[in-house]
């Protein structure tokens, strides 16, 4: 017995019962039947031929009209036909979708992976959560020499035309020559990068950072990007960390300001982006304020335990809805 | 039997002439209802394109008969602006009048075979193929 016959055979059961005594059972029971239909993938026009053959067998003398009847709802149903069977195919390619971009979401993973260098002076703390499946965020660590290099960087835009944009980032980053780790010139050289490969309406906001150990000094520049905090200890205040310069990839011939800060024992340099400012609760944006009254809470933690708990806080308050990609960093100077 | 024959499209009337072509003829070859049904949706949906997109253009039916497996093939011919990007109409959520058409890759899984050649200001050929289980 064929799929079809087997199918054809309960219907006649279940409607021949249903006729018989007019039960909710049956009509239970003929609701479930629709399901197993559906996993046949058995179309509406096909039902209709079904039930006209069930008709035919039960009531022979069926009267010609009806059976006429039947042939016209039959035609009536081929547009239901189309519409399902465009649905199935159009599922399928969502699936399809959806696995290639599972594996350029962990491909992305895998290429943009910063290990966090280890450095007797600083306690580095990293979290980096995409609101998407794709992160449009990116931050790299690089120890060259005994200095410690730090970006941030933002695509103004989401997904995956900015994770691509990251990728290429991350490239023209690694192909930079040492020499020109300064912030400022590094930033330069990056807009030109920018401004040359990528579409004139994708921008590109970053901060850069150097810690040198010997001098104690954080030099540091800045394109677009949400300014992050500088914690001094001594007076135990958080002071933000702007830096003044224009988003990546407008104009050719940006320049970028030097700025740089000396950092005492127990200091903090935060880094942040604006994933994690713009977080929204019920009551609206939260503020910068309500962010550095988070760090202090947690901030006699490790740096790597501040960061995860800032982040569940927030994630807890927009009800673990993330609206845009988050990342957050802090450094701290130990000894 | 044998020979193929064929409808003229230039107006909505001829779009149930040749439905009503079809089925005569899937009857005879013995097509169940539905695949009738599905064989007269296939026929509106490319005799409409001919009316809606070419002007005019013709149907042809004919049965068809390899190494003793039935069918029915349509053949939807047209010397209209031809389509210019192929790949676009077959692909499903786009169809230009913007109603409810199923468009031609409905008219694809209606069917069995489909295949389409169209060359811009020249024309367009289509022809799907339903076989006899």
């Amino acid at each position: 017995m064929t799929a079809k016959d087997a199918l054809t055979e309960r219907y006649q059961d279940l409607l021949s019962v249903y006729l018989k005594a007019k039960t909710e059972t049956t009509l239970y029971k003929g609701q479930q039947f629709s399901r197993k239909l559906l996993e046949q993938q058995i179309s509406p026009e096909d039902l209709v031929s079904l039930h006209i053959q069930v008709m035919d067998e039960l009531f022979p003398n069926m009267s010609e009209e009806m059976r006429d009847s039947f042939d016209f709802l039959l035609e009536a149903m081929i547009g239901y036909g189309f519409a399902y069977r465009e649905h199935q195919s159009l599922r399928d390619k969502q699936q399809q979708l959806e696995s290639e971009i599972e594996v350029a979401a962990s491909m992305q993973q895998t290429l943009l992976l910063s290990d966090v260098p280890e450095f007797d002076e600083l306690d580095i703390g990293v979290v980096s959560v995409p609101a998407k499946k794709m992160n449009g965020d990116y931050y790299n660590f690089v120890k060259s020499g005994s200095s410690l290099s730090v970006a941030v960087a933002d695509i103004i835009g989401k997904g995956i035309p900015a994770a691509l944009c990251m990728s290429m980032i991350k490239y023209a980053m690694d192909s930079l020559p040492e020499e020109q780790m300064k912030p400022h010139l590094l930033l330069e050289n990056l807009n030109r990068v920018v401004e040359q490969n990528v579409n004139s309406n994708m921008f590109i906001t970053m901060f850069h950072g150097v810690y040198e150990p010997e001098s104690h000094k954080f030099f540091y520049a800045g394109a677009g990007h949400e300014p992050g905090f500088i914690y001094h200890a001594k007076e135990d205040q958080f002071h933000d960390l702007i830096a003044k310069g224009l988003v990546l990839g407008v104009s050719r011939t940006t320049t970028y300001h030097p700025y740089e800060r000396v950092v005492e024992v127990g200091d903090m340099v935060i880094l942040l982006s604006d994933g994690v400012t713009e977080c929204r609760t019920s009551k609206g944006f939260i503020e910068r304020e309500e962010i550095v009254s988070l760090i202090r809470k947690y901030m006699d933690l490790p740096a790597q335990n501040v960061v995860e708990n800032v982040f569940q806080e927030l994630d807890r308050l927009q009800g673990f809805e993330l609206r845009d990609d988050f990342t957050l960093i802090i450094l701290k100077r130990m000894v | 039997m044998d020979i193929q024959s064929c409808v003229e499209v230039r107006n909505e009337w001829d779009i149930v002439s040749a439905r009503q072509l079809g089925r005569n003829m899937a009857k005879e070859l013995g097509f169940g209802n539905v695949d009738q049904a599905r064989i007269t949706t296939a026929i509106s949906e490319l005799a409409r394109n001919i009316y809606l997109y070419a002007g005019r253009g013709k149907i042809c039916i004919e049965p068809i008969d390899q190494l003793g497996r039935k069918g029915l093939r349509i053949v939807a011919l047209d010397n209209g602006p031809g389509i210019r990007e192929i790949r676009k109409v077959m692909e499903d959520g786009y169809t230009t009048s913007g109603g409810l058409g199923a468009g031609l890759p409905g008219v694809k899984r209606l069917m069995d075979e489909f295949s389409i050649e169209s060359t811009v200001d020249v024309g367009t050929e289509i022809s799907a193929t339903k076989w006899l289980r």
